[in-house]
């Protein structure tokens, strides 16, 4: 029988909301970690019981969390699961991020008011587990650095060449921070760790490695940003998420800070797709499990009004990779709206039909089971949504 | 008995109750205290202070005998009352906003 289970990150907490394969009835389990931050959780792809949870707190800075057993319980990685540890020297460093400063020397990466700024860990945004091996795992933090672990979160390494690549000092932060918040790993380049990803960062742009990780070229051509003196430079995009269908690597889709953009050269060149939607300014973008040209977004007002246009709720999807949209309403408030869909709060499971998930910033998840003609939403009245992943369980 | 009362979020990632019983061998210092908090408790390291500096988190505040100890020296040797076991020390969280 097959299922699904969607992992929610909120501001407040963690939850975890089960259903079948009709996706109608949903069990919520939660608040897991109460009252902490929780960015983001991802289901390892290779063991579905294994997930990642990143949870922070401006107090007490970073927690990695991790579960064996599809997010019953959990644990910080390298400390026994349930009751304190015996007393004895400490044996977790699961919640160390040390730049690698031997590799690639710690350079100062540009403030918000031009200035330079030294480079200072502040969080986990992303958790991506190896598409093979449930011990590894890929974490993307602020301030914008790559991290790996290879046995199971316990200890954590910089890839120091994405940071070492010499542009640091034009890099500068988003309003959320200057975060690395997308990982995408394509199963094609290699049988183990697979040799070319992509990264993405607030405010710098997208970055693309053939060489697992040792070396990294920005991929920003084509971008347009008039926020930043040189509008077509190489570096200094806000690129808010980019998204790639497993099943055809190679083409990706953005959403810029505006401008929603698509590559269908591993991001080498890019062209704007936003056609008629209504406003190009937003956070999310995914793609159908089985249909690569189908596409979602959902339109943001402005960057000073962080709202959907309209008091509507819409998600647009467009079946033609771009430029054609439609928008999809069927079960979402259409009047008194007034919430935002942060980067990661979109996800796709791999049903058939598929499913599309999405979280607001006023604690809603909605779930269509139609590839998005229609939406019901799983529960209203959650904390804030930071993220949204989905695993199909087979 | 050196008595700890810690924040809630860092109880329930430690999972204690409202205060943690530690044996620290003299001198009893915040260094000491935390040192072996964070023996006892490793689940605690980096969210007390930091991995490496070992310098307290920016957001945190040590107080004992109704004093604010968090500008002290680590070394300094804390009130007898701590160290008897009569007073806690405590690790609160700094309130930001409102």
């Amino acid at each position: 029988m097959s299922g699904v289970r969607v992992l929610v990150g909120t501001r407040k907490g963690a939850f975890i909301l089960t259903s079948d394969g009709k996706r109608e009835k949903w069990d919520v389990s939660g608040p897991h970690f109460a009252g902490w931050e929780m960015y983001h959780l991802k289901g390892s792809p290779s063991d579905p019981n294994r997930i990642y949870a990143s949870q922070t707190s401006g107090w007490f800075g970073q927690i990695i969390q991790r579960s064996d057993d599809g997010g019953k319980t959990w644990h910080q990685p390298g400390t026994p699961p349930g009751e304190p540890v015996a007393p004895g020297p400490p044996k977790t460093a699961s919640n160390k991020f040390a730049y690698d400063a031997s590799a690639a020397p710690l350079t100062t990466h540009q403030w918000y008011d031009g200035t330079q700024h030294p480079w200072e860990f502040k969080r986990v945004w992303h958790l991506e587990p190896s598409l093979t091996d449930p011990d590894t795992v890929y974490a993307g933090v602020e301030d914008a650095a790559l991290f790996r672990s290879t046995d199971g979160g316990e200890n954590w390494k910089e890839l120091p060449g994405l940071r070492g690549h010499g542009t640091g000092p034009k890099w500068q932060p988003g309003a959320g921070g200057m975060c690395l918040h997308t990982i995408i790993l394509d199963p094609s380049s290699g049988s183990g760790e697979p040799q070319r990803m992509y990264i993405a960062i607030s405010a710098a742009g997208a970055f693309r490695t053939d060489d697992g990780g040792a070396s990294w070229k920005p991929i920003n051509r084509g971008l347009y940003s008039q926020y930043i003196p040189d509008p077509r430079a190489e570096i200094g995009h806000c690129v808010h998420h980019v998204a790639m269908n497993p099943k055809r690597p190679g083409v990706l889709f953005m959403q810029k800070h505006w401008d929603v953009m698509r590559s269908d050269d591993a991001g080498e060149n890019w062209k704007e797709i936003s056609g008629n939607l209504p406003t190009d300014f937003g956070f999310v973008i995914d793609i159908h499990a089985h249909e690569p040209e189908t596409i979602y977004v959902v339109p943001i007002k402005s960057d000073s009004e962080h709202f959907v246009p309209d008091g509507k709720l819409r998600v647009f999807r467009s079946r033609t990779g771009g430029n054609e949209w439609e928008a999809l309403t069927k079960g979402l408030p259409q009047s008194n709206c007034y919430v935002n869909v942060l980067r990661d709060a979109m996800a796709v499971d791999s049903l058939d039909k598929c499913g599309i998930y999405f979280g607001t910033s006023g604690g809603q998840v909605y779930a269509s089971a139609d590839a998005g003609d229609s939406w019901n939403g799983i529960v209203h009245d959650l904390p804030g949504v930071l993220s949204i992943e989905v695993q199909t369980l087979g | 008995m050196i008595r700890v009362i810690l924040p809630q979020h860092l109880r329930t990632l430690a999972h204690v109750g409202s205060e943690a019983e530690l044996e620290v061998e003299a001198p009893i210092t915040q260094r000491s205290v935390l040192d072996a908090l964070e023996a006892r408790y490793p689940m605690l390291r980096g969210a007390i202070r930091d991995h490496d500096t070992l310098q307290r988190r920016p957001f945190l505040r040590f107080f004992a005998c109704e004093e604010d100890l968090s500008h002290e020296s680590p070394d300094v040797t804390l009130p007898d009352a701590v160290a008897s076991g009569k007073e806690p020390f405590i690790v609160i969280g700094a309130i930001a906003g409102g």
